[in-house]
């Protein structure tokens, strides 16, 4: 089998697996990083909304493979330590999560469209597609402006 | 050994509970409170004086089903159930380190209990709300029918016992106090955790918890404070499990670490219920990458394999024969001619010229909590061990050691936090099917069932139809029907113990458990002369269950709509309509705070309009005004809603706005779009891209969310947004684009192509 090597969180791994296997289960099942969820598995729901490079990606869409060297970042890379990154803070403030399932992909987007854009509008907002079964929806909207005030 | 504290000897860790150690709570309910057994403070509460003779739980009766007219609604008969056992729910205990560890026996779903029940904990103790750890309680069978989350009850069922068990802990330890010090109790108080004397002088509650546990005293009379007192109750709070959420070091099921739980899938039948009769290549599956086992059960073939991408690709890649299901030749129209027919008729069929009828169909919607369906089971040695989100973990500990052939004590069911609920998780079929794969394949598993089979074999909020007449005089309505047929919704968790549960199975039993929630949750707030709700069911083996506001959503919406178009024929408007039927002042108190805050009757451009609702369940009331965008009546959106609650006691009002946020979004999604189509025994809509649950999109710009001050008992809070926001959305909707709704979701398209089966 296989074995891919790239960075999740700052550390360097290795995994043996098929080059096909989605980084999700990568993540999951053979390296226990379980902060990005399963909600679909096809690049639908957007639970596990992680940063590639930088960038928001699916890894339940994306082959192992194709990380292969690249820097993985998951919601638990995203914090200094204890010092919480402006949109978990802003997370916080707003007392944001429900269930808390959807919450790592929705703070990984927000986090994506930030790097962006400092001041996101409403339509910019709007193009989030992340699920929040729980209907969090407008405490995210005002997470992330008032992430945006504060970055 | 010695306490250092005070140079006392202490009985050692394990000492027995003396039967003069009781105290006393003096309550609208009165409690025994005993010392648990251990070196530091733990009082558990015990029988209540006036409920039973004390006894032991084996002997307590199971109460029947009461009749409607006995109660008032289904808090109350949950509450009446879990009465005979309230005074066992909890055990707080005061740790050498101050703090204070109760465990909850009602499940975290996302509703916000361990903040709001902690709140009331540290309440009591005057703590800070970080000092109480608050972790779920495992299936606990002598609790009978009384852990159970669901019919919005927790906080209803647990504000006296939670608030007994705490007032006795400070006032023990305020007796430790005093006998340290040599002081009088009276003049002694607490606050931040400590024991504060007349003299100015302090000690914390773990230095006081060693010598609080052994004290020599008699009864102890204790009182809660009143709501007056309380200075932690109903002030906003953050969530107590917010910061692992946004660190992603929360774990629910599927994130925690057993040892050797390995991934397993199912490949689901074609229809629902359908059965395997053959798997067709089972040594080329075996063969593929990553695959450790498969095996038939009975809801379709398991995958064990080592990781859950391999074990997805395994279970598509099987070739199965399938037996029939159960409702095979089933299909949206069938299923609506069933519940035009099954509901009652109106007498005469034909309205006359002072009456105005409505028909109403509403389709059935998924629960589609964010976490699908998953367990961990080690069913192995004579002996199974599962993790799992169980919001009746008695019953489900029962009926999987009665599938499993194990004695009850041989099953052990950790309760596990879950991604959502909305409902589902009263249900223990994830976790049963679990422990059936670990005891086919003698592994520890743990199972995922994917988001497609989620939405197809999952359950639902089945399909229904409504029939209203409204019978007008000048200014007036005279009376009001409400005839409603839905398919059968699945109450055989019954009241989360196995007795229930069986009466549930029984023939008609299901039936009279569904006669009894609609009879006790569905109601007219307004005072509309006559008025006769009638529910039938269609029985259908299809996967159905009570879904957040159960029969509410659709009978209150209908309701709603049903009162704006009455208002209209009369002339009047909407708001000053409802205000002059609503019954009480309190209900027009939450109604005339959107009104205002809203800025009712503002005009509007085409296209665009306001819709005002009225709801009251479980001893709470809730207004909704919202402002739609319909210029294009297919595709609208909620752009603003301002929203009033009123919950007699608010324990956290940030956690009751959540609650109430949710129950918008519930609203926008089942009133405008998300929906499942019934084809052929098996829903079309198998993930979010075609069951169109709201999302940020949807979602309005603008929400303003009001929580009343009071000061009595606390309501029901996780089902009551919904139905308001409803009837305000269809409301609105009808006035900005003329089109009156009739079907639901509003707009509701076969616009993708279904996943193959
Ligand atoms: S799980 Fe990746 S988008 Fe849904
Ligand atoms: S918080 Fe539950 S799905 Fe978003």
């Amino acid at each position: 089998m296989p074995s891919y090597s790239f960075t999740v969180n700052g550390r360097k791994v290795a995994v043996d697996a098929p080059a096909d296997l989605p980084t999700l289960w990568a993540l999951r099942d053979k390296l226990g990083v379980t902060g990005p969820k399963y909600g679909c598995g096809i690049d639908v729901c957007k639970a596990c909304t992680s940063h590639l490079d930088g960038e928001a990606f699916n890894p339940c869409v994306t082959p192992v493979s194709e990380v292969e060297g690249r820097e993985v970042t998951t919601i638990e890379g995203l914090a200094d330590g204890d010092n919480l990154h402006p949109v978990q803070e802003a997370w916080l403030e707003q007392d944001v999560a429900q269930c808390g399932y959807c919450q790592p992909g929705q703070i990984m987007a927000a986090v994506a469209l930030l790097n962006k854009t400092s001041k996101p509008t409403d339509d910019e907002i709007d193009e989030i597609e992340n699920v929040c079964r729980c209907g969090t929806y407008f405490r995210i909207r005002e997470a992330i402006k008032s992430a945006a005030e504060k970055m | 050994m010695a306490n250092p504290a005070t140079d006392r000897p202490t009985r050692g860790r394990h000492h027995t509970v003396q039967p003069r150690l009781r105290d006393r709570i003096v309550d609208r309910r009165k409690f025994l409170i005993y010392l648990g057994a251990g070196s530091t403070l733990t009082v558990a509460t015990k029988l209540g004086l006036d409920v039973l003779a004390p006894g032991s739980a084996s002997a307590v009766p199971t109460p029947s089903l009461p009749q409607p007219a006995d109660l008032r609604d289904l808090g109350d008969i949950l509450i009446l159930s879990g009465k005979p056992t309230e005074a066992l729910l909890f055990t707080v205990e005061v740790t050498e380190d101050g703090r204070v560890r109760a465990e909850l026996p009602r499940m975290e779903v996302g509703q916000g209990l361990t903040t709001a029940v902690a709140m009331l904990v540290a309440e009591e103790l005057d703590l800070q709300l970080d000092q109480v750890d608050m972790p779920l309680a495992p299936a606990r069978p002598e609790l009978l029918m009384n852990q159970l989350t669901g019919g919005s009850n927790s906080i209803r069922s647990v504000y006296g016992p939670v608030r007994a068990a705490a007032a006795a802990a400070r006032t023990r330890l305020c007796e430790a106090a005093a006998n340290r010090w040599g002081v009088a109790v009276d003049g002694l108080r607490t606050e931040a955790g400590r024991v504060v004397g007349a003299d100015g002088r302090t000690a914390g509650y773990g230095e006081l918890t060693r010598l609080a546990a052994t004290l020599p005293i008699g009864e102890l009379v204790t009182k809660p404070k009143s709501p007056s007192e309380f200075k932690l109750v109903g002030t906003p709070q953050q969530r107590v499990d917010a910061r692992a959420m946004v660190t992603g070091a929360f774990k629910y099921t599927l994130d925690l670490d057993i040892k050797g739980a390995t991934p397993a899938m199912v490949r689901r039948p074609p229809t629902i219920n359908g059965t395997v009769e053959a798997v067709n290549n089972e040594d080329e599956v075996r063969a593929m990458p990553g695959v450790l086992d498969i095996a038939v059960i009975d809801t379709g073939v398991a995958v064990v394999a080592e990781t859950f991408g391999q074990a997805l690709d395994a279970k598509d890649a099987l070739d199965v024969t399938w037996g029939a299901g159960t409702v095979d030749d089933v299909s949206d129209e069938d299923i609506f001619k069933k519940l035009r027919q099954a509901t009652v008729p109106l007498v005469p069929p034909v309205s006359l010229p002072n009456q105005l009828d409505f028909e109403f169909d509403w389709a059935p919607i998924n629960h589609a909590p964010m976490e699908t369906n998953s367990a961990v089971a080690d069913v192995r040695n004579g002996r199974a061990e599962i993790w799992g989100g169980m919001k009746s973990p008695i019953v489900a500990q029962q009926q999987i050691a009665k599938e499993l052939g194990l004695p009850p004590g041989k099953v052990v069911c950790h309760v596990v936090q879950s991604g959502g609920s909305f409902g589902r998780r009263l249900f223990w079929d994830g976790p049963l099917e679990a422990a059936r794969i670990s005891k086919a394949t003698g592994r520890v598993i743990k199972l995922m069932w994917s988001r497609i089979d989620d939405m197809r074999h999952g359950r639902a909020r089945p399909a229904a139809h409504h029939r209203f007449r409204a019978t007008i005089g000048p200014d007036t309505v005279l009376r009001l029907e409400h005839h409603t047929a839905f398919v059968e919704t699945d109450w055989t968790h019954g009241l989360g113990e196995i007795l229930t549960a069986t009466s549930a199975e029984l023939p008609a039993g299901n039936f009279g458990f569904a006669q009894t929630v609609f009879m006790l949750t569905v109601k007219s707030p307004y005072n509309f002369g006559v008025v006769e709700q009638v529910l039938n069911e269609v029985p259908l083996k299809m996967h159905t269950g009570a879904w957040r506001s159960v029969y509410s959503v659709s009978s209150r919406c209908g309701e709603e709509i049903v009162v704006d178009e009455v208002a209209a024929k009369l002339g009047k408007d909407p708001y000053e309509f409802r205000r002059a039927f609503l019954k009480t002042d309190a209900q027009r108190a939450v109604l005339d705070k959107v009104a205002k805050e809203g800025d009712w009757g503002r005009s509007m451009d085409d296209g665009f309009a306001q819709g005002i609702a009225f709801h009251e369940e479980y001893k709470s009331r809730t207004a909704c005004l919202v402002e739609i965008d319909a210029r294009d009546p297919h595709d609208p959106r909620v752009t603003k809603a301002v929203i009033a609650g009123d919950y007699g006691l608010p324990i956290n009002p940030r956690g009751l706005k959540a609650q109430l946020l949710g129950g918008l979004t519930d609203a926008i999604s089942v009133t405008l779009r998300a929906g499942l189509h019934i084809d052929k025994g098996l829903p079309l809509e198998g993930s979010y891209s075609q069951f169109h649950y709201a999302r940020q999109v949807d979602s309005p710009t603008d929400v303003q969310i009001f929580i009343l001050p009071g000061e009595s008992e606390p309501g029901g809070a996780g089902e009551l947004g919904v139905p308001a926001a409803a009837g305000a959305i269809a409301n609105a909707y009808a006035r900005a684009t003329g089109i009156a709704p009739r079907s639901f979701p509003i707009n509701f398209p076969v616009d993708f192509e279904p996943f193959p089966r």
